[in-house]
């Protein structure tokens, strides 16, 4: 394996709250390769979003490194995209100028004529042409989620961090989400990580579904997805995906603390 | 706009001046118990360059107060919206600066700044009418989900960046809702000043004058007249609306 794009060494990291420190992180190991696509999955409140700050440089672990492309990572990098559960759509601009934004931040080499291609075009990909100058509120979840996807990408990140983008969608909806987030990725490779509480989800779209333990979250299971490069729907039904699937219910409730952990760590 | 939107406030305007003459007719009050509708264009002709005169004086200073209101009203609320501990600091002394009754301002300003009437007037009300704007902003600051921070702050974006591509569009409407009250809090603080401490300016003077003399038609045409200014300027907040925060209008369903 190439050296990984995205390496997280014994992360540590802990909350002030009033009764004291709280630590949600503890000792995680995570390591994606470029182009890799890493899940992120584990029980409610086990630090999966703080994970996604300390990649994006949002938040400093107390202790343990952030690697991104061989850069320790000290601060927020332009190199990151980011999409979250809550598309988070500014109202008073178009969905053009919505998807537009990340360029108005990062420098890039590209004229505004450029620019509003690249935006028209990635907005063409996930099936939104003809909704450019439309307002947001115009949009239903489901397209307010593939426009959110836009603007993630649209200064070309290394990393695409994903916080569970497809958790309020209804069922329909993220079936067909997976399957842009696939149509997307070969058009415009990019080395992600997904949190999510989905696991069909997970293998559907990672090569590798890594595991947490309950809080303090450390790395407790890493598995390699036996589905390679953009897959179909109907992969979700083979016995394999099953025993996969299995597994991963496993160790959630062993993360739970709902089973014995009989093989617990990596 | 269209017709209905004109026709249908014009036409409850004419119905309750309507119903406030028959009510007074019906009654038999007489004027200085109170005046009808029909006893109020006398008034409003007699004393018509009065009027005009003074309806300017209280306009631009409730306007001048208000604009005074608005800048402090939204550095007020940055600093509480941006800062946890400011909030905390601030809090308490607007909410106990708000609620000491305006009136009992009125004479500790008038004597603070002897003969400065216009400054006095404009003070009053902007003193009164701040309160809301600072508070709904601070509020539309403070309460901006954390992920619309994160999209620019991830990228390395300034927080001034952040504020003024995100948090300060997201607090426009607001702002505005704010500012509706503002405006018609803003009269009153000119016309408070212009009764308790008259000058010889500005409607409160005229209403003031009406007492005095006892016409009373007078004082209620005083009244009409402010309540006109009040929709005036609310309006005009209404169209400010809609060109800078026109966008949180939903198309109707």
């Amino acid at each position: 394996m190439a050296k990984p794009l995205i390496e997280i060494k014994g992360v540590r990291h802990a909350y002030q709250t009033q009764s004291g420190q709280l630590p949600v992180l503890d000792g995680l190991m995570l390591a994606v390769p470029e182009d890799g696509f890493c899940a992120v999955v584990g029980p409610s409140g086990c630090g999966k979003s703080t994970l996604t700050r300390l990649i994006a440089g949002l938040l400093k672990p107390d202790e343990g490194e952030v690697w991104l492309h061989g850069e320790l990572v000290r601060g927020p990098k332009s190199i990151v995209g980011m999409a979250f559960q809550n598309p988070v759509m500014l109202e008073w601009r178009s969905v053009l100028q919505n998807v537009m934004l990340p360029l108005e931040i990062v420098t890039t080499r590209m004229s505004r004529r450029e620019q509003e291609d690249r935006a028209r075009h990635l907005l063409a990909l996930v099936g939104l042409d003809g909704f450019e100058d439309k307002r947001p509120s115009e949009l239903s979840g489901g397209m307010r989620q593939r426009a959110s996807l836009c603007r993630a990408i649209v200064h070309q990140p290394e990393v695409l961090i994903l916080d569970e983008p497809f958790a309020a969608l209804d069922a329909f909806t993220r079936e067909d989400l997976w399957q842009t987030m696939h149509a997307v990725k070969e058009k415009e490779p990019f080395t992600g990580v997904l949190i999510t509480h989905d696991l069909r989800e997970a293998i559907f779209l990672a090569d590798e579904v890594v595991v947490l333990s309950g809080r303090p979250a450390r790395t407790q299971y890493v598995m390699d997805v036996h589905l390679k490069g953009p897959r179909d729907i109907e992969h979700l039904y083979t016995p394999q995906t099953a025993d996969a699937l299995g597994i991963l219910r496993h160790q959630i409730q062993i993360a739970q603390g709902r089973a014995p952990a009989e093989e617990a760590g990596p | 706009m269209n017709l209905r939107q004109v026709a249908v406030p014009v036409a409850a305007l004419v119905i309750f001046g309507l119903c406030w003459e028959f009510l007074v007719w019906a009654n038999g009050w007489p004027n200085y118990k109170m005046a009808s509708p029909s006893d109020l264009w006398p008034s409003f002709w007699k004393f018509r360059w009065l009027f005009l005169e003074y309806g300017w004086d209280t306009l631009w200073r409730t306007v001048a107060g208000l604009v005074l209101a608005v800048l402090c009203g939204v550095f007020l609320g940055m600093v509480m919206g941006l800062s946890r501990t400011m909030r905390d600091a601030l809090y308490p002394l607007l909410v106990g600066f708000n609620a000491i009754p305006k009136a009992t301002v009125v004479p500790i300003i008038a004597l603070l700044f002897v003969g400065q009437h216009d400054m006095n007037t404009i003070l009053i009300a902007f003193l009164i009418s701040f309160f809301p704007i600072a508070v709904s902003v601070s509020i539309g600051l403070s309460t901006l989900e954390p992920e619309y921070r994160d999209i620019l702050a991830s990228l390395g974006a300034s927080r001034f960046t952040i504020f003024w591509k995100i948090a300060l569009p997201k607090t426009l409407p607001e702002f505005f809702g704010a500012l509706k009250v503002a405006v018609t809090l803003a009269f009153i603080g000119t016309n408070l000043m212009e009764i308790v401490e008259p000058h010889g300016r500005g409607l409160g003077h005229l209403f003031d004058s009406g007492k005095i003399s006892a016409d009373y038609p007078l004082m209620f045409a005083v009244l009409i007249a402010l309540a006109l200014m009040g929709i005036l300027l609310y309006y005009v907040v209404v169209a400010l609306e809609r060109v800078f925060a026109g966008w949180a209008e939903r198309a109707p369903t």
